[in-house]
C-alpha cells in the first residue's frame, strides 16, 4: 500500500487505505445524502492508487459548485478557483511545470456552460489534463436551477414550466474539439470508472470522463424521480456499456437509455510536445543564423 | 492566431534580437520592448495572454526572445482565462506576466479578485487606450486608473505604477515584480498606447545591480505548513505545487489552514488581513517624484504620459513668472495621501491633467482637505493634449482669492 | 404611463427582497431578463421565471454572466425594457460590457445582490464592498446610477424607478442590494397598475432618414431607436459620432465623448436621492446606504436618547454622488459617521466632499455579518466628543474586529 504509514501495534488505528488521499480533518463533507459525487472521489482516489501516480506531482482543480467542492477534501495540491475557469488555471499550471500531472474535478454547469469555451480550446490544444466532469443536470449548489445538460422537459427552479432547450452531448463535444481519451461511466459502475480513470491518469494529452451522478436534493426531487437510491436503480435498469461508441450517438433525454463506455482512446501530440519542438527548432535554427 | 504570432516572431527573431539573457547597456526601446526586458531582467519567464491593442507589441517581443530565455508564452481564448492561467503558472514557481488593454483588463476582474484572495503575485501590464469600450483602441488614454483600484468586487488592495517613459516601463516593471513578491498582491502597470509606442533611450544595468525581491517561500516539512499562517507583516509564505506539501488554496474566505470557513469571525479576519497588509505599509510602497515643490503656489500633478511632459510644463511656467512645481505619481496606488495633503498645507492649488474625464483628480481633491483649489484639465483632443491648455489653467487658478468648493475647470 | 395590469399581481405579500425585486421588474414592463443563478440573487430569477410567461415576458438562464448581459444589451436594442441579476463574481464577468451598454446608451437595470467578499468570499452572507466597482469596474469614462434599496417593498418600489431613470437617461442602472436585504422576508405591498407610474422609452417618432441615432435632446440623451424599425440603424462600441460612426485622429469631438458623462452629472439634482432627519441641528451625522442605514437607524435613536444632536443622512441613490449636500452639511456639523459592510468605500467620496470641514468617521466591517447598533452609538459618541479638526478617515473598530483581534484568530479545528 504505497503512502500509507507504519504502524506499531500500540498505535494502531483503524485506517482506511485511502484515507492518505483525503483531507481527513474536513470529512465529513458537505455533499447531501443520497449524492453521486462522493462515489466519483473515492473512485478517483482508488484510480491514484491503481495508477501508482506519485501524489505529490498531482495538482487537482476545480471550480465552483457542489462538484467543485471536490479540490477541498482531496490531499493534493489543490486549488479551488473561480466559476468556469479551472481548466484556465489548470493550463497555466500545466505550462509553468510540465512535469506536474494535472486534474480537473468539476460539474457539468462550471466545465461546459460557463467554462464551456475553455473546454474546446484545451481540448483543441491537447493540453495534457485529465478533466472529471461529475454531471447531475442541474446547478445545485446554487439551488437547482436547469444546466445546458439538463433534459428536455425536465423541471428545474429556473424552467419551472419544462426545460425547453435541448442538452449538451459532453462526450461528443469532447471528441470533435480533439480530446484523446473520451468516457462516460454513472455513478454506479465504480469499477468500470475506477479504471478508465487510472488509465487516464497514465495517458498523455486531453482526457475527459464524464460521470452522471444523481442530485438527490434537486434534480430527482423535483423531477419526482426518488432519491439518491433510486436514481442508482435507474442507472442500473437503464444503462448500456458500449465501448467504442460513435459519440454522435450519446445524447441523452428524459428518464431514457444512458450509453456508458470507453469512447475515445487515440493518440496525438500534446502542446507541450508541440511547445518544446517548435522551441528547439528555433533555436537551433537562431544558433545557424 | 497563434501560429501566425509564432511566424511573424521566427523572422524578427533570427534578424534582430541578440542571443543574451541579459541585454545590459543602452538601447533604443519603445515603452512595450522595455516593460518586456524589465519582466525578464526580473526573472520572469512566463507570458500568458490575448491580443488586444495596443498591448500586441509586448506580447511580440516576449514571444521573440521567449525562445532563448527557456520562457514559456501561451495566446489563451480570452483575458478570462490569460489571467487563470497566469495564476496557475505562478503557483509552479514562475514569475508571471500578462498585458491588456481597457476591455481585456474588464474581462480579468473576477481574477484579479482571486489573485488578491489567493494572494498570488502577479504583474498585469494595461496600456490603456481611449474608452470607454472599444473606444479608439490606437489612441492612448487613462481611463482605466479608478479601475485598476476598484474594478473588482469585495474589499482589496492593489498596488499600481505609471510609467511616463520607456526607461521606466523598464525600471517600474522590475519594481512592479518586487512588490508583487513582497506583498502577495497582483501590481498593474497603468501605462497608455502613447508611452507603449514612444520609442528612447532605455539604459539596462547590469544583472548585478538590479535588485530582486525574492519570494516568499516556506521551507519547512510538510505537515507543518499552514498557507495563510502570516508572518509579522501579515504576508503569508508560499510554496510551489509538485514540492510535496500538498496544499489547498480557496477563493472562498479561508483560514490559515487555506480551508473555507463561513463565519463572521474568519470574514473578518480575512478581509482585515488582505486589506491591511497594504494599507499598514503604504508609506513603503507609496513613490513619487517631485520637482520645484518647495516654493510653489501651483503644483501639476501628473502620471503616466502627461508626465513626460511636465517637467517641460513647469519650467515654461516659471519663465512665464508662474511659481509652478510637479508631482510626478510613480505608485499611483496607494495613492500618495500624506504628500499631496502636506502640499496641500503650503500650495494655493493643484492643476490635474489626466487622459479622461476626472479620476485621479478626485483623489488630488479628497487629500487636499479643502486647503488648495483643485483643477482639472480634461481629456480634449485624440492622442496627448498640448500643454497650453495646463499653463492657462495655472495662470487662471492663481487669480482665484480663496479655496472653492468642488474641483474647477475652466 | 401607468403600468399594465397584466404584468402586476397586485396584493399584499410576506416575500423576501428577491422575490420583490423580481415582482417590481415585472410591475414596470420589463419583458427580458437573462440571468445566471449566482448565491444570493437566485430567488429574483426565479421569481421573475415562475411569473414571466403568463405575462408574456421571457427570463432566459444564459451559459454565464458574459451572456447574460451581453444578451440584455441586444435586447435593449430590440426596443425591449430589459434586466439582469447577479452577485459579486458575477459582477465582475460583467464589466466590460456594461461598459458597452454605456457606450451605446442602452437602457438596463443590473440587479446586484452584494455578498461576502473578495473573490468567491461567503457566497451565502452580506456584505457592501461592490459599491465603487459599481461606479468604476468598467474601463475608460462614464457614469452610472446606482440604487440602494433598505427592505422587500423598497425592492419592489426602487425596481420599478431603477428602470424609470435607465429610460430616462438611457444608462445602466445598478440596483446595489445586499444579501441581508435579498433575503430578508417583509410585507410587500404591490398597488393596482394604475397606481404604478412608468417612464416609456423615448422612442424617435420621426421618418427614418431624419434620424441621427446619437444626436442628444436638450436633457444630453438622444431619441432612441430599435433594431426592426427601418432606420439602419449602426451601433458600434468603438467611440463614435453622433451618425453613429467610429472616430478616430481628425474628426474626434471632444464634445460628443464629454457627453456621455455629462448627461448624468448636469442632470444630478433630477437623479439624486436622499432621506435625511433631523440634520438642521445636528452635531454629528450618519451616512449610510442599504441595510446599514436599517442598523444605523437603531444607533441613532441610542445616542439621542443620550442627548447625542444627531441626524441621519441615507443615500438611496448611492450615485450620482451628493458631493454638494454632503459639502454643505460639512461646513455645518462636527463630523459624519459613515458605517458601511467594507473596508471603507463611499466613505472616500465623504471625506473627499467634507473639504476637511468635518472629520470623517469610518466603521469597516468585513462582511457576513452587519453592524451591531452599539458599534454605531460609539462611533457617534466618539464623533460628538471629538473637538480636534482631524484630518483623514478615523476608524472605529467593531467589536466583532476588536473580538477577532484581541482575542486573538486562531485556526478553527
Amino acid at each position: 500500500m504505497q503512502n500509507a504509514e507504519i504502524k506499531t501495534k500500540e498505535n494502531m488505528e483503524e485506517i482506511h487505505p485511502l484515507e492518505n488521499l483525503l483531507r481527513m480533518d474536513r470529512i465529513p463533507h458537505i455533499w447531501c445524502p443520497g449524492c453521486g459525487i462522493g462515489l466519483a472521489v473515492s473512485a478517483f482516489a482508488a484510480a491514484m492508487e491503481k495508477a501508482n501516480v506519485d501524489l505529490s506531482k498531482v495538482a487537482i482543480v476545480s471550480g465552483i459548485g457542489c462538484t467543485g467542492r471536490v479540490a477541498g477534501y482531496v490531499k493534493l495540491d489543490s486549488f479551488h478557483t473561480t466559476h468556469g475557469r479551472p481548466i484556465a488555471f489548470a493550463t497555466g499550471i500545466k505550462l509553468g511545470n510540465p512535469d506536474m500531472k494535472v486534474v480537473v474535478f468539476s460539474g457539468d454547469g462550471d466545465l461546459i456552460s460557463i467554462g464551456g469555451n475553455h473546454f474546446i480550446h484545451a481540448a483543441r490544444r491537447n493540453v495534457d489534463m485529465l478533466v472529471i466532469c461529475v454531471n447531475n443536470f442541474i446547478y445545485a449548489m446554487t439551488g437547482g436551477q436547469v444546466a445546458p445538460t439538463t433534459p428536455l422537459g425536465a423541471y428545474a427552479t429556473t424552467s419551472p414550466f419544462g426545460c425547453v432547450e435541448t442538452p449538451f452531448n459532453i462526450p461528443y463535444i469532447a471528441d470533435s474539439s480533439g480530446a484523446v481519451y473520451v468516457a462516460r461511466w454513472t455513478a454506479l459502475h465504480i469499477r468500470r470508472l475506477t479504471n478508465s480513470m487510472a488509465e487516464a491518469l497514465n495517458k498523455r494529452g486531453f482526457k475527459c470522463i464524464e460521470v452522471i451522478a444523481p442530485c438527490a436534493m434537486y434534480y430527482s426531487r423535483i423531477n419526482k424521480l426518488g432519491d439518491g437510491l433510486d436514481m442508482m436503480r435507474f442507472y442500473h435498469d437503464n444503462s448500456e456499456v458500449r465501448n467504442g461508441e460513435d459519440t454522435h450517438n450519446l445524447d441523452l433525454a428524459f428518464q431514457t437509455k444512458i450509453t456508458v463506455g470507453k469512447f475515445v482512446d487515440r493518440e496525438r501530440p500534446t502542446y507541450t510536445d508541440l511547445y518544446k519542438k517548435w522551441l528547439s527548432e528555433l533555436k537551433d535554427k537562431n544558433r545557424e543564423g | 492566431m497563434a501560429e501566425l504570432l509564432m511566424g511573424q516572431s521566427k523572422k524578427s527573431l533570427t534578424r534582430d534580437t541578440k542571443s543574451r539573457v541579459s541585454l545590459t547597456g543602452i538601447h533604443q526601446f519603445t515603452g512595450s520592448e522595455a516593460c518586456v526586458e524589465g519582466a525578464f531582467a526580473s526573472g520572469c519567464r512566463f507570458f500568458s495572454g490575448y491580443p488586444i491593442k495596443p498591448a500586441l507589441e509586448i506580447v511580440e517581443r516576449f514571444l521573440a526572445r521567449a525562445p532563448e530565455l527557456d520562457a514559456t508564452y501561451v495566446q489563451m481564448e480570452d483575458e478570462i482565462s490569460a489571467l487563470a492561467a497566469l495564476l496557475g503558472a505562478v503557483w509552479t514557481g514562475k514569475k508571471g506576466l500578462t498585458a491588456t488593454s481597457g476591455p481585456g483588463f474588464s474581462l480579468m476582474m473576477e481574477h484579479v479578485g482571486l489573485s488578491v484572495m489567493l494572494e498570488t503575485p502577479c504583474v498585469i501590464v494595461d496600456v490603456q487606450r481611449a474608452g470607454p469600450s472599444t473606444g479608439i483602441p490606437d489612441a492612448p488614454g487613462q481611463g482605466d486608473m479608478m479601475q485598476a483600484r476598484w474594478g473588482s468586487h469585495g474589499d482589496y488592495e492593489i498596488i499600481a505604477l505609471s510609467p511616463s517613459s520607456p526607461q521606466e516601463m523598464f525600471d517600474f516593471t522590475v519594481k512592479a515584480f518586487n512588490l508583487s513578491e513582497r506583498y502577495r498582491v497582483p501590481v498593474a502597470i497603468m501605462t497608455d498606447e502613447f508611452v507603449a509606442h514612444l520609442k528612447d533611450k532605455v539604459e539596462i544595468p547590469s544583472a548585478e545591480e538590479i535588485g530582486l525581491e525574492p519570494r516568499r517561500y516556506f521551507d519547512g516539512p510538510q505537515g507543518d505548513y499552514l498557507p495563510f499562517k502570516r508572518d509579522e507583516d501579515m504576508v503569508p509564505r508560499m510554496v510551489d505545487i509538485g514540492d510535496n506539501y500538498r496544499f489547498h488554496v480557496t477563493g472562498l474566505t479561508h483560514d490559515d489552514r487555506g480551508y473555507p470557513v463561513m463565519n463572521e469571525e474568519c470574514q473578518e479576519y480575512n478581509v482585515h488581513s488582505i486589506v491591511r497588509k497594504i494599507r499598514q505599509y503604504a508609506d513603503r510602497i507609496v513613490e513619487f517624484q517631485e520637482v520645484q515643490t518647495d516654493d510653489a503656489d501651483v503644483i501639476l500633478v501628473t502620471y503616466g504620459a502627461p508626465g513626460r511632459f511636465s517637467a517641460g510644463a513647469i519650467e515654461r511656467a516659471r519663465q512665464e513668472g508662474i511659481r509652478a512645481g510637479g508631482l510626478k505619481l510613480v505608485t499611483v496606488w496607494p495613492f500618495p495621501e500624506k504628500r499631496v495633503a502636506e502640499l496641500a498645507g503650503k500650495v494655493k492649488a493643484f492643476v490635474v491633467p489626466e487622459m479622461n474625464y476626472g479620476q485621479m483628480v478626485l483623489e488630488v481633491q479628497r487629500c487636499s482637505y479643502g486647503d488648495a483649489n483643485v483643477v482639472f484639465v480634461p481629456h480634449g483632443e485624440e492622442g496627448v493634449d498640448s500643454v497650453d491648455g495646463w499653463l492657462v489653467a495655472m495662470k487662471r487658478v492663481l487669480q482665484e482669492k480663496d479655496v472653492k468648493v468642488g474641483i474647477l475647470e475652466y | 404611463m401607468k403600468a399594465d395590469s397584466k404584468n402586476v399581481k397586485t396584493g399584499v405579500y410576506c416575500v423576501d427582497g428577491d422575490v420583490a425585486s423580481g415582482y417590481g421588474a415585472l410591475a414596470a414592463g420589463c419583458r427580458f431578463i437573462a440571468g445566471y443563478p449566482i448565491t444570493p440573487s437566485t430567488e429574483a430569477a426565479e421569481a421573475f421565471a415562475q411569473i414571466a410567461p403568463s405575462a408574456g415576458a421571457l427570463f432566459i438562464q444564459m451559459e454565464d454572466e458574459l451572456a447574460s448581459i451581453a444578451a440584455v444589451v441586444g435586447a435593449s436594442w430590440a426596443g425591449v425594457k430589459t434586466m439582469t441579476i447577479t452577485s459579486g463574481p458575477g459582477y465582475s464577468l460583467m464589466m466590460e460590457t456594461i461598459g458597452f451598454g454605456a457606450m451605446v446608451e442602452a437602457p438596463f437595470v443590473l440587479l446586484n445582490i452584494q455578498r461576502a467578499g473578495p473573490s468567491t468570499g461567503v457566497p451565502t452572507k452580506t456584505g457592501q464592498a461592490d459599491m465603487m466597482q459599481c461606479r468604476w469596474g468598467s474601463a475608460g469614462d462614464y457614469e452610472i446610477i446606482a440604487i440602494s434599496p433598505d427592505s422587500p417593498q423598497e425592492m419592489f418600489d426602487y425596481t420599478i424607478k431603477a428602470f424609470n431613470l435607465s429610460e430616462i437617461y438611457r444608462c445602466p442602472v445598478m440596483i446595489m442590494s445586499d444579501e441581508c436585504v435579498g433575503h430578508m422576508t417583509e410585507k410587500v405591498v404591490v398597488p393596482a397598475a394604475n397606481e404604478i407610474d412608468l417612464e416609456p422609452r423615448r422612442f424617435y417618432q420621426g421618418p427614418a432618414d431624419g434620424y441621427i441615432p446619437f444626436k442628444p435632446d436638450k436633457d444630453l440623451v438622444p431619441k432612441m431607436a430599435k433594431a426592426g424599425d427601418g432606420m439602419r440603424l449602426y451601433v458600434t462600441s468603438q467611440l463614435h459620432d453622433e451618425n453613429g460612426y467610429p472616430v478616430n485622429g481628425s474628426n474626434y469631438k471632444r464634445a460628443f465623448t464629454r457627453r456621455l458623462v455629462d448627461k448624468i452629472r448636469l442632470n444630478k439634482h433630477r437623479i439624486i436621492e436622499l432621506r435625511e432627519e433631523e440634520t438642521d441641528d445636528a452635531e454629528v451625522v450618519v451616512i449610510s446606504y442599504g441595510i446599514t442605514s436599517r442598523v444605523s437607524a437603531r444607533g441613532i435613536e441610542k445616542a439621542r436618547e443620550k442627548g447625542i444632536k444627531v441626524g441621519s443622512l441615507r443615500l438611496v441613490t448611492v450615485f450620482p454622488f451628493p458631493d454638494e449636500r454632503i459639502a454643505a452639511l460639512a461646513e455645518k456639523v462636527k463630523a459624519f459617521v459613515v458605517p458601511e459592510i467594507n473596508y471603507g468605500q463611499i466613505a472616500y467620496d465623504v471625506e473627499r466632499c467634507s473639504a476637511g470641514k468635518a472629520n470623517v468617521v469610518v466603521i469597516p466591517h468585513g462582511g457576513s455579518g452587519v453592524h451591531q447598533p452599539k458599534d454605531i452609538l460609539d462611533a457617534i459618541e466618539y464623533a460628538a466628543g471629538e473637538d480636534e479638526k482631524i484630518k483623514g478617515i478615523i476608524e472605529q473598530k467593531t467589536l466583532l474586529e476588536r473580538k477577532v483581534f484581541q482575542e486573538g484568530y486562531v485556526v478553527r479545528e
